[in-house]
């Protein structure tokens, strides 16, 4: 069989989705709190990292499976991104954008080394009953647990955007996002609203990391592998679209699966880079994002 | 043992320690001074990317020292103790080098460990300038013992050895069974030694027979392995070669169970979890059978027993950091016990002759040629029914290869 | 352009240059030379992100290749190593050139700016990682051969003064920039790019100019720390840390100051050593308190060290906006 046959290169588009679709999840948490708070979150991938292990200890722990955890730890991380924004950031950046950058660098810095402190540097791997349960397509075999993560990351895509469009918190984060001075003249808690954001990224974060766990691994420093990309992903979509990020994830996906294919895993990582690079110059409000 | 120390009968030793504390006490105050405790440098990158292997080798270290000082110290010093100084290399070539600095200004005998070779190369340079004998724990690179550095020494394999014997034990293993497998694949890290591993096997097999299907290098770390299992299964060699870090062996062993991808062996250079004890544990179906050339103890030895259990029941992985590290400092000592003296050009000479025997490696006598320990070898491990037996070379193997895997 | 302007850069390296013949400990001479690298490093990035206001996340891109181009020269070529040392600069200018004409051309700004030239990093990284040229995953590595005429130093001492002969230049080219015309430009299109364009200026030009200057002082670090490990590979000169401390320095020590970069590298390796003071033996304690100290130093410094300092003086208005109209 060629390698560059049809049937390998649809695999491929299809390992590429269902990677792409978690990577969107990660990439949509940042890129609602950048659309917000126009700050570039350095402590995504420290606040990932702890999501993997949460939902880890809350499976050896608790014996929860990371499915059915990931609801409770959404709300317990939604809680933290909140108190992190209002109690921390906030106070500490006095309105700086090069202070928050700091800020979110020093949280990551935090987070990282007491995991490291706590849990040392171990890898863990959650092996649940039903991670080599897969789904035959004729072309090929398709783990349900990565099926799962696909399906799981349209959904809250899906859920957040309705959150955005159909409930009143949902419109003043998008009335903030345009225009901050506005939003608070008409009496919304901007603070508040920011705080509500950095809780909604946060909590992306904690589904992601359930939807995850099961194909991957947790160790101190994990988070740090999805942060390049979710930044390309951000940029992408237009940072601050949800639809945006999820397009740009799938689209992510897609394109590191071929150029791993044609290039080698190695060298396959210049397509992400290449591709973001080009969009940027020729379309710099990303693909999907409103003209800036 | 009549003689004790200078002067005093075997009796008279034995009178005084009757005596209890008064002996030390009594001792000359100049072999009191003797008998300070030497100050060794243990050097791990215990935070940042490498922190699970600094981690791994300061146990080993920790483990050596706590077993010399037990047993009496450095004899030829009057029974001093060795004292760990530890210094965190941070996973850097900066953060090893200013821990070098400081062990300096701390006054060690010598440094062990480094792990990474961007680290050992930049420490044991720093180390250098001092006359600091620097003992390389891990870090393969070849280039480390080119550079005509006096004080550096690597008792385990480097990447030339480690190739050579890993090619030479998958001819042999194959013809043994009367030569059934014939392409390879081969999947590896893309740094230096995976990338170094790669280049060598495709310069060597072709040669001898073997047809290299494709070479696919990897970055560390990688979210996803699903494609390279993808070619696997669209390319279907007898042969895998694996050779990368613990979490990227991991997600492809994943990844080929999921995909039900079934080469006919699995033979890892340097993989990085295919002899680890956790990854058996953890993943017994996808590690049953999986074939790995890599640093290990003489599984024969009894005393490589005791240090595993002894890791173990601290709730440990038992890893190549942990023996290396804990062959190395024993080398160190018996370094020290023959210089009699923490004096760094007469322990860099002491080492340089040295024929140390009482590791627990699969090495036979050390001895040394331009810092290379010359009877270092990497080993043939397999897993069998969740232990890992070594297989090859005869005189260390403590089970039967099964190769080629048997049909599932 | 008065003398005054630069008396008291000129002091504070008088000042500085003495330290060698008082501390005497390698540790703490390491320790410096690499806070100076790094405070190189930074005085290069702030050109561009302190006066010019332009983020850059991939200063990497410029670091590394004076780092490989030194390196390289040297083992595959054998070019003496001062000269490589200077091609490595002007290649890393040239690098800086490119990537702002391809950037700046098509009006990147603000994160877009920052998050491209991360990526064009990046690049570079996994291109230096995959080819022969710069040893693919092996990396170069230099051969130890201690003569001067190597650019190899047997005492601390010798590669800590040239450092800071860098960094002390690196300032003066600051000083410059903050006191001519250009600079006054340079603040205008950070400040307001179309205000600065209605007055005649040309916003690209100025910021080649500045992204070119910026890269060839970052490249120089780079350079630097090949001949002071004497190894390289594509993670150590194009990696993301460089990028982060290069930026860290300025904003810790002051944005747009001509001690900020150098301010800042002190005050972040000092709080570093003492954090690993402070932390103790516990892995990981050490690197969060530092986070810790990082997030204090923010919260009670907004402005970074220079504006601490600032306050004990009377504050002098700002150049540029003496001279923006001239």
């Amino acid at each position: 069989m060629s390698l560059l046959s049809p049937e390998i290169l649809l695999v491929a588009v299809l390992n590429g989705v269902m990677v792409g679709a978690l990577y969107a999840l990660v990439a949509v948490g940042l890129t609602l709190i950048y659309g917000v708070l126009h700050i570039i979150n350095f402590a995504h991938g420290a606040l990932l990292t702890l999501a993997l292990f949460a939902v880890y200890l809350a499976h050896s722990q608790l014996g929860l499976d990371p499915y059915l955890a990931a609801a409770p730890l959404a709300v317990l991380f939604f809680g933290l991104g909140y108190a992190l924004q209002r109690w921390i950031i906030t106070p500490a950046s006095h309105g700086e954008d090069r202070n928050i950058l700091l800020v979110t660098l020093g949280l990551a810095i935090i987070i990282q080394n007491l995991l490291l402190y706590l849990f040392r540097s171990d890898t863990r791997t959650i092996d649940l009953p039903y991670a080599s349960d897969v789904v035959d397509l004729q072309i090929t075999f398709v783990a349900m647990s990565r099926l799962i993560g696909l399906v799981g990351s349209l959904v809250v895509a899906a859920l957040l955007w309705l959150f955005l469009t159909r409930t009143d918190t949902g419109r003043a984060v998008r009335a903030v996002a345009k225009e901050r001075m506005g939003a608070a003249l008409q009496g919304i808690d901007v603070d508040h609203i920011y705080a509500v954001t950095f809780g909604l990224g946060t909590a992306c974060l904690a589904v992601a990391a359930a939807l995850l766990i099961p194909n991957f691994y947790v160790n101190p420093r994990v988070g740090e592998a999805f942060v390049l990309i979710a930044f390309t992903i951000v940029v992408l979509g237009g940072m601050g679209s949800v639809p945006g990020a999820l397009l740009g994830g799938l689209l992510i996906g897609v394109v590191e699966s071929l150029g791993g294919l044609l290039l080698g895993e190695s060298l396959g990582q210049l397509g992400i880079f290449l591709i973001f690079i080009l969009v940027l110059m020729f379309r710099p409000q990303g693909l999907f994002g409103a003209k800036a | 043992m009549t003689k004790v120390l200078p002067g005093l009968t075997r009796r008279s030793v034995l009178k005084t320690t009757a005596l209890g504390g008064v002996a030390t006490l009594a001792l000359p105050g100049y072999l009191r001074a003797q008998g300070a405790p030497i100050k060794v440098g243990i050097l791990q990158p215990v935070t940042g990317a490498l922190s699970y292997s600094g981690q791994q080798g300061r146990l080993g270290a920790e483990a050596a020292i706590q077993e010399i000082n037990a047993a009496g110290g450095i004899k030829s010093m009057g029974g001093a103790k060795l004292e760990m100084v530890f210094g965190d290399a941070r996973s850097t070539p900066d953060g090893g080098t200013q821990e070098v600095e400081r062990m300096n200004g701390e006054g060690v005998v010598a440094i062990v460990g480094g792990f990474g070779s961007s680290i050992c190369l930049a420490a044991s340079q720093a180390a250098a300038r001092y006359d600091i004998p620097y003992l390389v724990d891990v870090g393969v690179a070849e280039t480390i013992t080119a550079r005509g550095l006096k004080n550096t020494f690597r008792f385990t394999a480097g990447l030339n050895q480690v190739v050579e014997k890993g090619i030479a034990n998958l001819i042999a293993l194959n013809e043994s069974a009367g030569s059934p497998l014939k392409t390879v694949m081969i999947v590896h890290e893309d740094s230096l030694f995976g990338s170094g591993m790669a280049k060598a096997l495709n310069d060597a097999l072709p040669g001898k027979g073997y047809q290299i299907l494709s070479t696919i290098p990897h970055p560390t770390p990688i979210r996803d392995f699903n494609n390279v299992v993808l070619q696997i299964r669209a390319q279907n060699p007898d042969i895998i070669i694996p050779s990368n870090y613990y979490n990227e062996y991991v997600l492809l062993a994943r990844a080929m169970v999921q995909q039900r991808a079934r080469p006919k062996a699995i033979y890892s250079i340097l993989g990085g979890a295919a002899s680890s004890p956790r990854f058996v544990k953890e993943f017994p179906d996808a590690a049953n059978l999986v074939i790995d050339c890599n640093h290990w103890i003489n599984a024969k030895n009894p005393r490589a027993e005791a240090l595993k259990t002894k890791i173990e029941s601290g709730g440990n992985f038992f890893t190549y950091e942990v023996f290396n590290n804990y062959s190395n400092v024993l080398l160190l000592a018996d370094a020290l016990e023959r210089a009699g003296s923490a004096d760094r050009g007469k322990l860099i000479e002491a080492i340089a002759a040295s024929t140390f025997e009482g590791h627990i490696m699969p090495y036979g006598p050390t001895k040394f040629v331009n810092g290379q320990n010359q009877g270092a070898q990497p080993v043939v491990t397999q897993v069998q029914g969740g232990e890992i037996k070594v297989v090859r070379p005869e005189e260390f193997a403590n089970a039967k290869a099964v190769f080629p895997f048997p049909p599932a | 352009m008065k003398i005054r302007d630069y008396t008291l850069i000129v002091a504070v390296a008088a000042a500085l240059a003495l330290v060698p013949l008082v501390v005497t400990s390698s540790t703490v001479l390491n320790f410096l030379v690499f806070t100076l690298l790094i405070a190189l490093a930074a005085q290069g990035w702030n050109i561009l992100g302190g006066y010019g206001g332009q983020f850059s996340f991939g200063h990497a891109a410029f670091f590394g290749t004076g780092a490989y181009a030194t390196a390289i020269l040297q083992t595959r070529y054998g070019v003496n190593a001062w000269a490589g040392f200077a091609i490595g600069i002007a290649l890393g200018a040239l690098v800086g050139w490119i990537i702002g004409f391809l950037t700046f051309r098509t009006g990147l700004k603000g994160s877009y700016f920052a998050l491209v030239t991360l990526a064009f990093a990046e690049v570079l990284r996994v291109l230096a990682n995959s080819f022969a040229l710069t040893g693919g995953g092996a990396g170069v590595l230099i051969e130890l051969d201690v003569r001067p005429e190597n650019f190899q130093f047997a005492s601390r001492a010798i590669f800590y003064w040239i450092a800071l002969a860098l960094v002390i230049v690196a300032m003066l080219i600051s000083r410059r920039v903050e006191t001519t015309r250009f600079g006054a430009q340079l603040a205008a299109v950070r400040e307001n790019e179309a205000a600065a364009q209605a007055l005649g200026v040309d916003p690209f030009w100025v910021k080649m100019h500045a992204i070119t200057l910026s890269a060839g002082i970052t490249a120089a670090a780079g350079a630097f720390y090949a001949q002071y490990f004497l190894f390289l590979d594509s993670g150590i000169a194009y990696g993301a840390w460089i990028s982060v401390e290069a930026l860290l320095a300025p904003i810790i020590g002051g944005l747009g100051t001509v001690f900020g970069p150098l301010l800042g590298a002190l005050v972040l390796h000092g709080l570093g050593e003492l954090a690993k003071y402070l932390g103790g033996a516990a892995t990981g304690i050490n690197l969060a308190v530092y986070g810790a100290l990082l997030i204090l130093a923010v919260a009670f410094l907004p402005n970074g060290v220079a504006g601490l300092l600032g306050r004990f003086r009377k504050p002098a208005p700002l150049p540029e906006a003496r001279r923006a109209e001239g």
